[in-house]
């Protein structure tokens, strides 16, 4: 079975981001890239389903500038087999690549694609879902837990209020969520391994997708700030200024 | 221009969220279409029909809304969506998982977890786990949007809207329900509690949250949350949650005790009115949002707390 694993080139999450003063955008020049994490954790899955004997192929893809090649490469560190870069300077929205994993998909037939369920920067969660209605195939999204036998896939789900299970007919689509694993490591040999893995390049020309952005951002501004609060020096003053004060309790 | 709400319910009754989505649809004008897709949905139906603000009820009852499964709901919003300028639904883990299928099967682009309406085609969102807040345009002719529950104030009672049966869309049968494992609680269901106490790693044990947070919350009639560091030690289950990765609140007073405050926490409860911090370690940057921060010992602090409410 193949598994094909989209993988997102983000601000590292440790990073506390600016919003540039001329309010066009968030300051990304010069700022540590990563991983997004739940794409670590959906290429992890993949491998551990490859290490089970489940799946034969994982194959990364990322959409973006030629730096996502970094990423594809960190995929291929944590056990990928090989990477696939759309490669475009064109700001890509979740529908852009959602189609560009469609046309990735419709060559490669893999069995089961697994997305993490959204990108930390522009929070969306959507190309999962998107995908799947695409390809016309089942979905499983915020997925804590994969079982594969038989040509089906069994799917617990963090959905509000608890947890839910459900099974479907492969091919299908799962989205991540943080507790499905804990990623592992890049080992340096496997970085190094990683390096000599086949990488193919398209570009969404290549594929025949228009990734035009449907929406225009007018402008991106700093939350309103919080004015500063006090700090109480024990506990009944605690209380005092939420009864009294903020009239909260 | 009219509007689509997709109702989110339990065939039983209809969740808070569902109001709030509601609020954003008055927000920007139109007459707004409910749609409740269940089996045996019916009271809910007539429960929606008298919320304000809605003109008709649309209810597809048909067996395979049961599960309010992401295939079979998407399949019939997007057969009912022409004619609509917009549709909306609550940014819960249903309205994420529905409304994205529709927008593809559209060929739109979705505008997730809407806080604001500038205008009929234009809206506020937060990005960077709300470090920032972009207002996008979409040009598209129907927008698909969902909208963020805690920054809409929910809709009351007071209308009398017509209710119609609808033919339910083609039974995709693409996946099937196993079971269900809900989180039992007698406390104020998070997203909509008016007070949320809030535990992290600080609490050292799940026996610790329980045996010191249960008092307080019960003390101020509060709903019980955590930091990811809390759910991944196993303290309380995950749909305990805050964060930018669990549930958004916004409650009037947010109490965070043994949290540090890392950014996808705060993500998720910088929104609320008041926020207060006990946590011993004073460079914490919880405080840089608490209203009030107590550089304490939380184990002596909270049944502090909870005794001088008695």
């Amino acid at each position: 079975m193949k598994i094909l694993v989209p993988v997102k080139r983000v601000v590292d999450y440790n990073v506390k981001v600016r919003v540039k003063s001329d309010n066009t955008g968030v300051d990304v020049a010069n700022v540590k890239m990563s991983m997004n994490p739940f794409d670590e954790i959906a290429v992890e899955e993949a491998v551990r389903l490859k290490e089970a004997g489940i799946a034969t192929e994982v194959v990364a893809v990322s959409c973006g500038v030629a730096q996502c090649q970094e990423t594809l490469r960190t995929a291929m560190a944590i056990g990928a087999d090989r990477g696939i870069l759309v490669q475009t300077d064109e700001e890509l929205q979740p529908l852009a690549v959602a189609k560009l994993l469609k046309a990735i998909c419709e060559k490669e037939n893999p069995e089961l694609v697994v997305l993490g369920k959204q990108a930390i920067d522009d929070d969306a969660n959507q190309t999962g879902q998107m995908l799947a209605s695409m390809m016309k195939l089942p979905q499983a999204t915020f997925a804590s837990k994969v079982a594969i036998a038989d040509g089906k896939a069994t799917v617990t789900r963090e959905i509000d209020g608890g947890l839910e299970t459900l099974t479907m007919p492969l091919p299908a689509i799962v989205t991540t969520d943080l507790r499905l694993n804990e990623p592992r490591y890049a080992t340096l040999p496997n970085i190094m391994k990683a390096k000599k893995k086949p990488l193919d390049n398209f570009t969404p020309a290549d594929l025949g997708v228009d990734v035009s952005p449907r929406l225009k951002t007018l402008k991106v501004e700093e939350p309103p700030k919080r004015s500063a609060g006090v700090k109480v020096a024990d506990v009944a003053e605690l209380v005092a200024k939420l009864k009294n004060e903020a009239k909260v309790i | 221009m009219s509007i689509l709400v997709i109702a989110e319910h339990d065939n039983a009754e209809v969740k808070a969220s569902t109001l709030n989505a509601i609020a954003a649809a008055k927000a920007i004008g139109g007459d707004i279409d409910l749609l409740v897709a269940g089996s045996g949905c019916g009271a809910v139906a007539e429960a929606v029909a008298r919320l304000d603000g809605v003109t008709r009820v649309l209810v597809a009852d048909a067996a395979h809304y049961a599960d309010q499964g992401a295939e079979n709901v998407a399949e019939l919003i997007s057969s009912r969506a022409s004619g609509y300028s917009h549709v909306l639904a609550p940014a819960t883990t249903f309205g994420k998982n529905v409304l994205p299928r529709v927008a593809a099967t559209l060929d739109v682009a979705q505008i997730s977890d809407i806080i604001a309406v500038e205008s009929a085609d234009t809206f506020k969102r937060p990005i960077y786990a709300g470090n920032a807040i972009a207002t996008v345009q979409s040009a598209d002719a129907v927008k698909v949007i969902t909208v963020r529950t805690t920054a809409f104030e929910a809709v009351g009672e007071g209308g009398s809207a017509s209710v119609e049966a609808i033919d339910a869309a083609v039974d995709t049968g693409m996946s099937s329900l196993v079971g269900r494992e809900l989180t039992v609680s007698e406390r104020p269901e998070l997203g909509a509690a008016g007070i949320i106490v809030s535990g992290g790693r600080g609490l050292g044990s799940g026996e610790n949250y329980h045996q010191l947070l249960e008092p307080l919350a019960d003390k101020l009639g509060a709903a019980l949350g955590a930091s990811r560091a809390a759910v991944d030690a196993g303290y309380v289950p995950n749909d305990y949650q805050v964060g930018q990765t669990g549930k958004i609140v916004a409650p009037q007073l947010y109490v965070a005790i043994g949290i540090s405050g890392a950014i996808q926490h705060l993500a998720g409860m910088k929104d609320s009115k008041v926020i207060v911090a006990i946590n011993k370690d004073e460079e914490a940057p919880i405080f840089q949002v608490a209203d009030y921060g107590l550089v304490a010992d939380l184990f002596e602090a909270v049944p502090a707390l909870t005794g001088e409410l008695g």
